[in-house]
């Protein structure tokens, strides 16, 4: 049977070696003698890391398709190297049944590009209010095991109370976008003196981390799993180490641009730079980064948000929150953590694939690169540097905050289930992605 | 001088010039041919998205008395608030050809975004945004201040060494912030005054002194004392607990006007709410300069108007 040689690609040891694809798995690792009819991958001087998993991705649809689709989003995904992503139920018709979540799952399948695993709302219409049937869709085909209501926090502490019981009889785990409603009413950016002074509304820490605070707690008293969203301040940092170090089942997330981008891009009033959380201080992307690489900090997502120009040329207050990150997430993990010398590749297929893909149930990725597991990779140049611009992007959106900044590292190759949605650091186009995916 | 967006990036030498040409200016509004043919043949739009009665009719007349052509576009209500953006809103205005385009809006950083973002190239004169700047308020204070100071001698100075105590929401407040940059920069001594509620972020580093009573602050014996408008609204998000409380503790009452320094002026960029903020006998009194500023404040937009548009031709000449 003919397969996929990559070629001299550096492993996630350190060391140089091949890696032989056949039928979708990994058939050999290390110095591998191509077959007839093998093609090749050359990968002198590429990192081989494993298929790389968004656990926050805003894919829009349905309903946002001016933003964002489940196509444009998964190529994007793919030009990222991911080859999973967990699309965020806030769509319209908003992700809270199953015939919504098996629709975005299907349609995922469908295109290939990635895996997409659906997150479910947690309450109906992310409203805060009832429980929607989370194990209708725990039980669907998209077989859905994090539920979030992200954009909105589950602020009523009985509702999280029960929600974080209810699924832990289907073995899932609640996502929670932390954020006091009430003392983040109208909140502008983050609050501090830079706030003071341009007169936006505060995004206090406060807020975020007195939601983190409860909710561990919740999730003690329950014997429950909780997961935060991007945890965006050094004291949200203290309290999940405090909960992980009293065995509290709480993992954590951090974007890429809370790595790197401070409250300061406000002063211009660029709404591309308007996300919530909020960009902080430099003290805490300081201390989120080393978050990250003493393990407090557990993965890192995307937060992938698309929004049309239109909700972004326009005064700040009035303009959406959030910013694409897809296609970044990788040089900006790269350039703020390998970079500085915090993270080594191991520790970003850790932070970007094995633990991600752990927290959200999806199978296929706890042996990395290793034989029999299904073909999930990525090959990364390290050496490349681009200029970042909208150029770069693939999804339908072009909301980007790293216009103009000079980012290393440069996806050449991913490999999905086999499928290769991305060579020589280009796109497959979308029949042939959809035809070899639908083949196996 | 291009744009004119916060009082912030006013040097002391730019200010004073502004202030000394709308002596010039005031100087006209004695003649009895007010019009000056400055700005013949140019437009300035002003372009209002928040109402605003006062400012926009104080920046109609002094547009017009510079022989400006002048439009004025209420965008409250109109298509703008359907969906069309602000840079089509603004790009449209300069395809009418406007030279200047004086702004009003609800959020903060608006004007910036036009002056900045590379959508038009108008001069923007930043008439109020959000809880940010009013520039050509603090001006007009400035301006008002040195008049009642200085009198006739008032050219080429500044402030230095007048003590000046401003009170009430400094939080929501874009009159406070402006006057902050431009009276520090005329080398003022500002003292700030608000219950902790209503006291921006990172104030400890404004170039101020922050008192949390207002009789501290009084006890400072300033020159002149500013009361900013404070909406009832306040109350609801628990700013403070009533009217009367704040009134007791924030407000100028007749007791503590009647304290004050015989001297000591009573500012108050309006409207006013007497009682609350500010008692009928300080408001009404000769040391209150509330009709001053109003009669200023169009001296001070002719001179900001004239600095931009005919200013910049200049420079490009
Ligand atoms: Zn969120």
């Amino acid at each position: 049977m003919s397969g996929l040689i990559v070629r001299g690609a550096r492993l996630l040891g350190g060391e140089t070696g091949d890696i032989r694809i056949v039928d979708g798995r990994i058939d050999a690792v290390g110095s591998v003698d191509p077959a007839a009819g093998d093609h090749m991958i050359d990968a002198d001087g590429l990192v081989a890391l494993p298929g790389l998993v968004d656990l926050h991705t805003h894919l829009r649809e349905p309903g946002g398709e001016a933003s964002e689709t489940v196509l444009t989003g998964t190529r994007a995904a793919a030009a990222g190297g991911f080859t999973a992503v967990f699309a965020m139920a806030n769509t319209s018709p908003v992700a809270d049944t199953a015939g919504v979540v098996e629709q975005v799952e299907a349609l995922g399948r469908q295109h290939g590009y990635a895996t997409v695993r659906p997150i479910g709302a947690v309450t109906v219409g992310l409203e805060g209010r009832q429980l929607a049937e989370l194990g209708a869709m725990a039980a669907s085909r998209a077989q859905v095991r994090v539920f979030s209501d992200d954009g909105h926090c589950v602020a009523d502490p009985l509702i999280m109370r029960r929600a974080l019981e209810y699924v832990a009889t289907i073995g899932g785990v609640i996502a929670q976008h932390a954020q006091e409603p009430r003392l983040t009413e109208g909140a502008q950016m983050n609050e501090g003196p830079l706030s003071g002074e341009l007169g936006l509304a505060g995004w206090p820490a406060v807020a975020e981390e007195s939601i983190i605070a409860r909710d561990v707690l919740l999730a003690e008293h329950t014997r429950s799993r909780l997961h935060v969203c991007h945890v965006s301040t050094a004291g949200s940092v203290d309290v999940v180490r405090w909960a992980k170090k009293r065995g509290i089942a709480v993992t954590a997330e951090v974007t890429p641009h809370h790595l790197l981008l401070t409250d300061e891009t406000a002063r211009d009033y660029d709404a591309r730079f308007k996300v919530n959380p909020p960009l902080r201080r430099a003290e805490d992307v300081e201390a989120l980064r080393a978050a990250v690489a003493d393990g407090t900090i557990d993965i890192v997502a995307t937060d992938h948000a698309p929004h049309p120009d239109e909700r972004k040329e326009c005064a700040w207050a009035e303009a959406a929150f959030g910013m694409v990150g897809l296609e970044s997430a990788l040089s900006i993990v790269q350039h703020t953590l390998v970079d500085t010398g915090m993270l080594d590749w191991a520790g970003v297929a850790r932070v970007l694939s094995t633990t991600p893909a752990a927290i959200g149930g999806l199978a296929g990725y706890d042996a990395p690169l290793a034989v029999g597991a299904p073909a999930h990779l990525t090959l990364v140049d390290p050496e490349a540097s681009r200029r970042w611009s909208t150029d770069e992007l693939r999804g339908r959106s072009r909301n980007t905050p790293y216009t103009g900044i000079t980012l290393p590292g440069r996806v050449i190759a991913t490999v999905h289930g086999g499928v290769p949605t991305v060579l020589d650091g280009a796109l497959v186009d979308a029949d042939t992605v959809a035809t070899t995916a639908g083949g196996r | 001088m291009k744009h004119l967006l916060t009082t912030r990036d006013l040097d002391r030498e730019a200010a004073v010039r502004i202030l000394d040409v709308a002596e010039e200016m005031a100087a006209t509004a004695d003649r009895e041919v007010k019009k000056l043919p400055a700005l013949r043949g140019k437009t300035v739009v002003n372009l209002f998205f928040e109402d605003s009665t006062r400012t926009r009719l104080s920046f109609e007349s002094a547009a017009k008395r510079l022989s400006a052509d002048v439009i004025t576009f209420s965008a409250k209500g109109s298509s703008v608030s359907k969906g069309e953006s602000l840079k089509d809103t603004a790009q449209t205005l300069v395809a009418m050809g406007a030279d200047a385009i004086v702004v009003r809006h609800p959020a903060s950083g608006a004007a910036h975004r036009l002056a900045h973002a590379g959508w038009i190239d108008a001069s923007i004169v930043n008439a109020g945004d959000g809880t940010h700047e009013h520039p050509t308020q603090a001006l007009l204070d400035a301006f008002t201040l040195r008049r009642r100071i200085h009198g006739a001698d008032a050219r080429g100075r500044a402030l230095d060494g007048t003590r000046v105590v401003i009170v009430g929401d400094i939080l929501h407040s874009r009159v406070a912030r402006s006057n902050v940059w431009l009276l520090a920069t005329l080398g003022a001594e500002v003292h700030l005054v608000a219950p902790r509620t209503l006291q921006p972020a990172g104030i400890d580093e404004w170039p101020v002194t922050v008192h949390a009573l207002l009789d501290d602050a009084l006890a400072t014996e300033p020159h002149a004392v500013m009361m900013l408008r404070i909406q009832r609204e306040r109350m609801v998000d628990a700013y403070f607990p009533s009217e009367r409380e704040y009134g007791r503790m924030w407000g100028l009452t007749a007791e503590r006007f009647a304290a004050l320094p015989a001297d000591t002026m009573v500012m108050h960029p309006g409207p006013m709410n007497r009682g609350l903020e500010i008692a009928s006998v300080a408001a009404d009194s000769t040391r209150s300069t509330v009709l001053e500023q109003v009669t200023n404040g169009v001296s001070i937009r002719m001179a900001v108007l004239y600095l931009l548009v005919a200013g910049v031709e200049e420079e490009r000449a």
